[in-house]
């Protein structure tokens, strides 16, 4: 175990779990209990053209990557809010168009492209001190946004109608949660890999919601099955010599499985 | 007697007004001509048919949508701004029956407002949140998940969280729709316990057995709205709004009114 970290960059991965588990067991919660997960993986997807324009044009594909899931955020927030009708062919479709356009502009990129698969994949063990700076960042704005309208949030989550009777601002709530998925699907991208988002920002808060009644409980939880998933994943994936998104991913997959029998099986678990 | 009350015989203002309202869906019309007054105190129940109109009235008076033509107040304001004085009890078949949550937790939702944003709930908030859970009877109810109880038993959280606005008016659609006979009963016996405290009741329901004994007076919503301010039903009425002959059969109980469609009908 010490021997593993040692290695600096073993020790940027564990720190980057920490931080990643964070956004993602609070923004993950919202995601969930608001049912927007189909919408967060249109995000996610959609991310990856921004990758592959960056690579095309030669900056960062995080910066990339930011524009693209904060552009397909509003866009699809605003499909959601506004079309009555094909919402989710409207996504479906966004969704796959941001892929294509990744590939496209990774085709025309010359050279070496090995390094896109690990947008796709994750790359945990490749994250620098700048990503860590950046997951710090995303870090507090999640913190800070959530603890500022948290009982508004909840309150749309639960029963958006009523909230807007109540004259609360339910679209400006609903922007700030769709740009805080956008900056958390970056976020996670470095961890898991864009096509496995979803698993990650799902999974721990869904376990969380079979057990509490309580949305900062399950926030807290979802933190930490987060914060187990992603360290498992990351030793199984050294010490077996595998994928690490793909483990770490397999892992929670496993738990929520997990969950589910439990939760079926032990009547007084169900609150 | 309420806060509640003071503010409204104060000012001597219609509690709702609607006149000449018509509105439709692309070329339909689903309202036509409606005209409403509700003063204070007052327990009004509309019934319809489905399909009559009566979702869309409610989206009005809410503001959640625009009228093609006549005007709606509430205490003499738009239903955008006036809206806040309205207590909503929305069909709880909408929520999501296993979100994670408290009853306290929902009737505390009642509480936020605009002004509320960026603030934490104050001590009076949690007064006035345990006062309405206990007027609903379910104070005993308030550390459990939402997703435990029984239909009837959450009707009434949705209540007391309309309640916990302070409301002039409690605006509720369908209130018994999946609530089964006995709570029922209790639900519209907690109604009229309400209205007694003085706050105005407006329901709309398609139910027209179980409404008509306890609200004040009824109306019938068809695309047109048949209200005189009265308790009694006509077979006009119902015959114009639910568009088909109906047969009245009073029974010994005082204001107890059944509609049963003719045999002849298909």
């Amino acid at each position: 175990m010490s021997e593993i970290l040692s290695y600096s960059f073993m020790q940027n991965a564990f720190l980057a779990g920490i931080l990643v588990s964070i956004a993602c067991g609070i923004v993950g919660t919202l995601v969930v209990l608001k049912k927007m997960v189909f919408i967060s993986g249109g995000v996610a997807h959609s991310a990856y053209g921004g990758v592959g324009l960056a690579f095309y044009l030669g900056f960062n594909p995080v910066l990339g990557a930011i524009a693209f899931s904060m552009m397909a955020s509003f866009v699809m927030g605003i499909i959601q809010r506004q079309t009555r009708q094909r919402q989710d062919t409207l996504i479906g479709v966004m969704w796959a168009m941001g892929m294509a356009i990744g590939i496209l502009f990774a085709d025309m990129t010359p050279g070496y492209k090995a390094d896109l698969m690990s947008y796709l994949f994750g790359s945990i063990l490749a994250v620098t001190r700048t990503d860590l700076l950046l997951m710090l960042a995303v870090d507090v704005i999640v913190i800070v946004l959530i603890t500022l309208f948290y009982k508004e949030l909840q309150a749309s989550a639960f029963d958006e109608t009523f909230a807007r009777v109540r004259n609360l601002p339910v679209d400006l709530l609903y922007i700030i949660l769709i740009a805080l998925i956008g900056l958390v699907v970056v976020m996670l991208m470095r961890v898991v890999g864009l096509i496995m988002i979803i698993a990650l920002l799902t999974v721990p808060a869904a376990i969380g919601s079979l057990f509490l009644k309580n949305m900062k409980h399950i926030m807290g939880l979802a933190t930490v099955l987060s914060l187990l998933f992603t360290t498992s994943g990351l030793l199984l994936s050294y010490f077996f010599n595998l994928t690490s998104g793909a483990t770490i991913i397999l892992v929670a997959g496993a738990a929520y499985l997990v969950a589910l029998l439990i939760h079926r099986s032990c009547k007084p678990c169900q609150a | 007697m309420s806060i509640v009350q003071k503010r409204t015989t104060q000012q001597n203002v219609p509690l709702v007004e609607i006149k000449n309202l018509s509105a439709s869906y692309d070329f339909d019309a689903v309202l036509s001509e409606v005209n409403l007054t509700m003063h204070a105190n007052d327990f009004v129940g509309l019934i319809g048919p489905n399909g009559g109109g009566k979702t869309t009235l409610l989206k009005i008076i809410l503001g959640l949508m625009k009228p093609q033509v006549g005007t709606v107040r509430i205490l003499g304001e738009p239903p955008e701004i006036g809206r806040r004085h309205i207590g909503y009890v929305p069909q709880f078949a909408i929520y999501d029956a296993d979100f994670p949550i408290s009853v306290r937790d929902v009737v505390r939702m009642g509480r936020l407002n605009r002004k509320k944003l960026l603030k934490p709930y104050t001590a009076e908030d949690d007064t006035i949140v345990t006062e309405r859970l206990a007027w609903m009877n379910i104070l005993d109810l308030q550390d459990r998940a939402l997703r435990e109880l029984s239909g009837g038993q959450r009707q009434r959280v949705y209540i007391a969280r309309a309640l916990a606005t302070e409301p002039d008016i409690l605006l509720l659609d369908e209130p018994t729709a999946s609530v089964d006979v006995d709570a029922q009963s209790i639900i519209y016996e907690l109604l009229q316990e309400i209205n007694n405290r003085g706050v105005a009741i407006l329901l709309i329901s398609h139910d027209l057995n179980v409404i008509s004994s306890y609200v004040k007076t009824i109306g019938c919503l068809n695309r047109r709205l048949f209200y005189h301010g009265k308790k009694e039903v006509t077979a006009e009425m119902l015959e114009a709004s639910y568009g088909c002959p109906v047969e009245l059969i009073a029974h010994g109980l005082p204001h107890r009114v059944l509609a049963e469609h003719k045999s002849n009908q298909k």
